[in-house]
């Protein structure tokens, strides 16, 4: 499964040069940009990892695309995100997020359903790959069965 | 009327700092006249006596700060004096009754009467007038829609030296929008929790809207969300019918927004209509929707202002977006020369603190000239919002820092139209392709599908600089390339659009409806 996050998740993968006019557009509207990773993709996980401080007052895409680049090649088999975050005032929040790089299998999630009185049913949604301790998830090449 | 040629030469040499400046430091509209026998008898004598003499018209009035402003479109019957007409509408929507009454002089009257303070004449339309009038803020209650909108809309749209009456715009003082909540999250707060960014966030509502049994209407929720949509909607007025009542709704809707969201990794919801006939009807459903796992849930304005402020709070208090749903406002927005204006209702409900609020789409199948749209959605998400007269906006807005409310965009609206879309609405806004998801001939999963391809890949161009609205077509033909769903929408409805004249446009300048 693809798992579908960020600005961008229902369009093919972005190329290098796609990335980088994105952060183009956000560096043009004085927004701070920041790489974030993780092996834990629940949609609730809101705190993915910084690699490093955000970069604030940069005007070309290039050094933000370098972190890029150092970020995928420590963590090549990661999902890492571009957050590009607008400080004004009212807003305070992020004006653009997406994803980067993934992992080359994406295993998805499952939903467990905990039925209880009235029909009534709690579902919780885990990540197969957070099965496994951090450090050793994401660990297959794309061979083999895949979940969906 | 001024009550003496003296004081009205001092009031137009004074600037409007120092009044405002003398504003601050003292509530009294005006130093107190000193005693006049004959114009104390002219005013205070039994009977009739035009209101314009009793005080409700003021041409030398400079508006305090702290006063709630209002610009009303009249149309007064032959023979009425518009400044006549204007005085009788601030009298009647404060103090005033048909008669001088004597118990009036046992009070504050001179705050307690509104005061109409200018009347222009409407340019190209002959007999009607824009009054402008300003209230004391002691005319209302701390926090309630309810009397706010009893004294401003209540009798007087009844008054019979009117032919018509419209309220356009309001001026809401910081000091009394402080007192209501606010947005029970919007916009800002619903991103974060949805983390959802940098794009218009997309819905349907379940069609057909009546009939569907529960089990199927989930199936059409879990179709349209696993393809790409964010949300799907009730409609307004599926509440509990016998085709399907509500427990038993929510229930197939949620399994279906839940089994989305496991395919495809993102947050998902459905607006469950909480609507019902009594308050502990409303919340029995909003509890369950929460108990539940929903988000969000929804309400009609049909409900009524004080039901939208109680919901509110719970929503709030409950971590529930609220979404709303204008039912009804047709009735009293759409025609130009009487009735209420949109932008009023959109004010009134940001302060009443729901989080999204349907407000017009442009180019879909209702009513919207561009300019007015543009009005609503300034009013309903912008911290400052200047007097613009191309856009209906009559007074400067400051909206100090309550939140947003999300505008929606619904009726009539389809991929093909994502460049005109994201022009006119900008990036926050839901926008909502019922038929253009679930019309689909390729299928409901397809139809969202297209729908979300076609707005990441017109915010993805037009943040790589190009002029989307000029290449919109060429935009979305190349991204159907790879999405034969997109490719369909546009061979079904590339040629769809809905153009026909607006009735409710501004008046400086005319407009076309659509691109």
């Amino acid at each position: 499964m693809r798992i579908r996050q960020g600005t961008f998740s229902w369009l093919p993968d972005l190329t290098d040069d796609e990335i980088k006019a994105q952060i183009q557009y956000a560096l043009d509207q004085d927004w701070a940009i920041s790489v974030e990773f993780t092996d834990d993709p629940h949609p609730r996980n809101i705190y993915w990892e910084m690699w490093g401080l955000p970069m604030f007052d940069l005007d070309d895409a290039s050094a933000c695309f370098e972190e890029v680049k150092k970020c995928r090649e420590a963590y090549p088999n990661h999902y890492i995100k571009v957050q590009c975050y607008n400080a004004r005032y009212t807003k305070q929040t992020l004006g653009l997020s997406f994803i980067v790089n993934r992992p080359k299998v994406e295993p998805g999630f499952t939903l467990e359903r905990a039925e209880q009185n009235d029909r009534h049913i709690a579902y919780t949604m885990r990540s197969y790959a957070a099965q496994d301790a951090h450090g050793t998830r994401y660990q297959g090449n794309g061979e083999g069965p895949e979940p969906d | 009327m001024a009550e003496n040629g003296q004081k009205t030469e001092e009031a137009s040499q004074r600037t409007e700092q120092d009044a405002s400046m003398e504003s601050k430091m003292a509530r009294t509209n005006k130093p107190k006249a000193p005693p006049d026998k004959d114009k104390d008898d002219e005013r205070w004598g039994a009977g009739v006596i035009p209101y314009a003499k009793m005080g409700y018209w003021e041409p030398d009035y400079v508006p305090k700060d702290t006063d709630i402003l209002s610009a009303h479109r009249i149309t007064p019957q032959k023979g009425v004096d518009p400044k006549e007409a204007g005085a009788a509408v601030a009298g009647e929507s404060s103090t005033a009754t048909w008669t001088v009454v004597w118990t009036d002089r046992l009070t504050a009257y001179e705050t307690y009467q509104a005061k109409c303070y200018k009347v222009d004449p409407v340019p190209n339309i002959e007999g009607q007038y824009i009054a402008y009038i300003a209230h004391d803020m002691d005319l209302f209650e701390e926090g309630s829609i309810a009397n706010l909108t009893s004294s401003i809309i209540g009798n007087v749209f009844g008054f019979k030296a009117l032919k018509a009456l419209r309220l356009e715009d309001m001026r809401i003082p910081a000091h009394y929008l402080k007192t209501f909540q606010g947005p029970a999250h919007g916009i800002v707060m619903e991103r974060e929790w949805l983390n959802k960014y940098g794009r218009p966030l997309l819905g349907a509502t379940v069609k057909p809207k009546l009939g569907l049994s529960p089990r199927n209407y989930g199936r059409v929720v879990y179709e349209a969300l696993k393809g790409g949509l964010d949300f799907t909607k009730d409609d307004e007025n599926i509440n509990s019918q016998p085709f399907g009542r509500w427990r038993d709704r929510y229930l197939h809707c949620i399994e279906a927004v839940k089994r989305a969201e496991e395919r495809t990794g993102e947050i998902k919801g459905h607006y469950m209509n909480v609507t019902a006939a009594t308050m502990e009807e409303m919340y029995e459903r909003a509890q369950f929707a929460k108990e539940i796992g929903s988000i969000i849930i929804m309400i009609d304005l049909t409900i009524g202002y004080t039901a939208i402020q109680s919901m509110a709070k719970w929503a709030r208090a409950n971590g529930m977006i609220l979404h709303l749903h204008r039912a009804g406002h047709g009735t009293y927005t759409r025609q130009k020369n009487h009735g209420v204006s949109f932008r009023v209702i959109a004010k009134w409900m940001r302060m009443a603190g729901v989080d999204h609020i349907h407000a017009g789409t442009v180019v879909g199948k209702l009513e919207g000239d561009p300019n007015m749209i543009a009005g609503y959605y300034d009013t309903l998400k912008d911290d400052f919002v200047p007097k613009n007269a191309q856009n209906g906006i009559y007074f400067d807005q400051w909206w100090s820092s309550m939140p947003g409310v999300m505008p929606v965009a619904s009726g009539g609206i389809h991929a093909g139209q994502m460049h005109q879309l994201l022009h006119y609405l900008g990036e926050d806004v839901v926008l909502q392709f019922g038929g253009g998801s679930i019309g689909h001939p390729m299928g409901i999963e397809a139809g969202a599908e297209c729908n979300r391809v076609a707005v990441e890949a017109m915010i993805k161009a037009r943040n790589e600089g190009r002029d989307y609205m000029k290449e919109g077509e060429e935009i979305l033909k190349k991204a159907a390339k790879s999405y034969p769903s997109l490719q369909a929408a546009l061979d079904t409805w590339g040629e769809i659009s809905f153009d026909y004249e607006s009735t409710d446009t501004p008046d400086s300048t005319p407009t076309p409806t659509s691109a």
